[in-house]
């Protein structure tokens, strides 16, 4: 029981690690908390359950289809709302608030009942395999397999990006001072583009996942998403990947476990809990560094 | 006078909301004033309205004294929550007063006191129109002297630059822990007065949605001075009952308000800055 309870805080907790990725990604080179990631989680499941069911494409192109298209809207987004605030020097709050008032409209225009809706939809029967695992009466779905090897992937990739990589050593240099990051010759815009896409693209990974492990999709799942979203960068120092993957698989597992032996109706409040200790204990996050504001 | 008399009845409603919004665009007003931003006034509010009718139905108090508590209570919640964020920048305490909204909602659905998913019903009338627009007065002339006063000098200089005021001797910590509370006791009251005009409550009204329209009120009046936010207020309590076809599309208005706000107007409709006493015109 317990081990099962584990097996199952684990997978959540791969999920939200997944999704928090390009948030913390987002944040630690843009410097602006971006509303509408959950969005793109939200609109990566839409559209692989939208080229599934309507178009009847295959799981294999309707997957790839929909990362490159949250992606891209993701891309158009930034390119809209933030990069004019970024070209006027607005303050941070000024980029949080114009997301918000996107993620409002977007939402809301997305569930209107003359687009979606903001009823269930599932997969049809026989797309995703019911095919699982049991050891020791642990029972584990390959859907659940997949979650866990994408995740890991992604950390390794991400981690090998930033950090072997021309491209990577750019975005670091921006994200550590974008100004000086200019004169060093590295075209802003165009790596901002890049990062915005990649996040979108992360964030749609995570919002098919979990589409086809509970196979439950509905519009506003991202906005639930972005709760436990802002408990792990929170939890995991705003800005850092290794923190993010941590921070996750720590949540999943203590809201499997609040569920199972306190009350399931206090699960979700855990990464809220999780979070004001956080901002009480160590605001920076459990792997972050304090910064220093200088005039 | 019987003509007025029916367009009071057949407004009630609409001007009962029109003082309570204002109000919360006050809330917000006081937050962003000092450059940070809550997202928890809808929270706030929240508590302020359960607290007041669960005093007034369970234990009769009077009026005032519920009121008393209605403003005490959330800023208690403020200085638990909030305290922690005020030494780090500004996006924490929009991300802590998020949190914030959602647990509580998850609260008010499942504590039995509350009611869950039901709410509280038959609360008894109190307050009404003198109270509701004698407050509204009150905490917009407070608001003007603390705005025209030295403290309303550091407060510009925190929102413009909060690196800059602190060097020059503004106690940051201070300013932010007394406008988070100030701006939660407004919204605290504002929940109290519209449960005892309203009668019900449900743990619904307080969620993400309502704090980003009362972040709205704050975005469309600017806030140069304290009458943006309520003039904000009163267009966009007054626009969703001129544009009744359009109910279904209310959060989208109020979520364009806020990105054209943001992008196109950021001082938003009023941008009048109230005279400093002693401010000499060279």
């Amino acid at each position: 029981m317990l081990a099962q309870q584990l097996v199952n805080g684990i997978i959540s907790g791969a999920i939200y690690a997944l999704f928090a990725l390009g948030f913390t990604l987002m944040f630690g080179v843009l410097r602006v908390i971006n509303l509408t990631y959950g969005l793109y989680f939200s609109a990566g499941a839409l559209i692989a359950l939208l080229a599934v069911q309507r178009l009847s494409w295959p799981l294999y192109a309707a997957i790839p289809a929909a990362i490159l298209a949250s992606g891209t809207l993701a891309l158009f987004l930034d390119h809209m709302l933030l990069a004019p605030l970024r070209r006027a020097r607005a303050p941070e709050l000024a980029s949080l608030m114009v997301t918000l008032g996107a993620t409002l409209v977007l939402y809301s225009l997305l569930a209107s009942p003359l687009a979606l809706g903001t009823e269930i939809r599932r997969f049809p029967p026989g797309v995703i395999g019911g095919a699982a695992i049991e050891f020791l009466s642990v029972r584990i779905s390959l859907t659940q397999i997949l979650i866990l090897a994408t995740t890991l992937a992604a950390v390794l990739a991400l981690t090998g990006l930033m950090q072997n990589t021309r491209l990577g050593l750019a975005v670091r240099a921006i994200a550590e001072n974008a100004a000086v990051a200019q004169l060093m010759g590295i075209d802003q815009a165009r790596h901002l583009h890049f990062v915005s896409f990649l996040s979108g693209a992360l964030a749609a990974t995570a919002g098919i996942l979990i589409g086809l492990n509970f196979n439950a999709i509905q519009p506003y799942m991202g906005e639930t998403m972005m709760l436990k979203g802002f408990a792990v960068i929170i939890l995991g120092g705003l800005g850092n990947i290794r923190g993010a993957l941590i921070a996750g698989l720590f949540l999943g597992v203590l809201e499997t476990l609040t569920a199972g032996y306190i009350a399931s109706s206090l699960k979700d409040a855990t990464g809220f809990v999780l979070l004001v200790l956080t901002l009480w204990w160590r605001p920076t996050g459990l792997f972050g560094r304090a910064t220093e504001g200088r005039a | 006078m019987t003509m007025l008399d029916d367009f009071f009845w057949t407004y009630q409603g609409v001007i009962y909301a029109l003082g309570i919004n204002g109000l919360l665009g006050l809330s917000i007003y006081v937050v962003l004033s000092i450059g940070q931003l809550s997202l928890g006034q809808a929270a706030f509010m929240g508590i302020g309205a359960y607290t007041s009718a669960l005093l007034t139905l369970k234990l009769a108090l009077p009026f005032g004294l519920v009121l008393l508590a209605a403003m005490l209570v959330p800023a208690l919640f403020a200085l638990v929550v909030g305290g922690p964020t005020l030494r780090l920048s500004g996006v924490y305490l929009a991300l802590a007063t998020i949190g914030l909204g959602e647990v509580l909602r998850i609260f008010f659905l499942n504590a039995p006191l509350t009611g869950g998913a039901l709410g509280l019903s038959g609360i008894p009338e109190r307050g009404g129109f003198a109270l509701i627009f004698g407050s509204l007065a009150l905490a917009l002339a407070g608001l003007v002297a603390i705005g025209r006063s030295s403290i309303g000098r550091a407060m510009d200089a925190m929102r413009e630059d909060e690196l800059a005021a602190s060097t020059i001797g503004v106690d940051l910590p201070v300013y932010k822990l007394a406008a988070l509370t100030v701006s939660a006791m407004l919204a605290g009251l504002a929940g109290a007065l519209n449960a005892h005009v309203s009668s019900f409550i449900g743990p619904n009204d307080y969620g993400f949605d309502a704090a980003v329209t009362i972040l709205s009120f704050a975005l469309l009046g600017g806030i140069a001075s304290p009458f943006g936010p309520v003039l904000g207020a009163a267009l966009l309590t007054i626009l969703p009952e001129a544009l009744r076809p359009l109910h279904d599309f209310r959060l989208v208005v109020n979520g364009l308000v806020i990105v054209v706000a943001v992008l196109f107007m950021p001082r938003g409709l009023l941008a009048w800055r109230m005279p400093r006493i002693g401010a000499r015109i060279d």
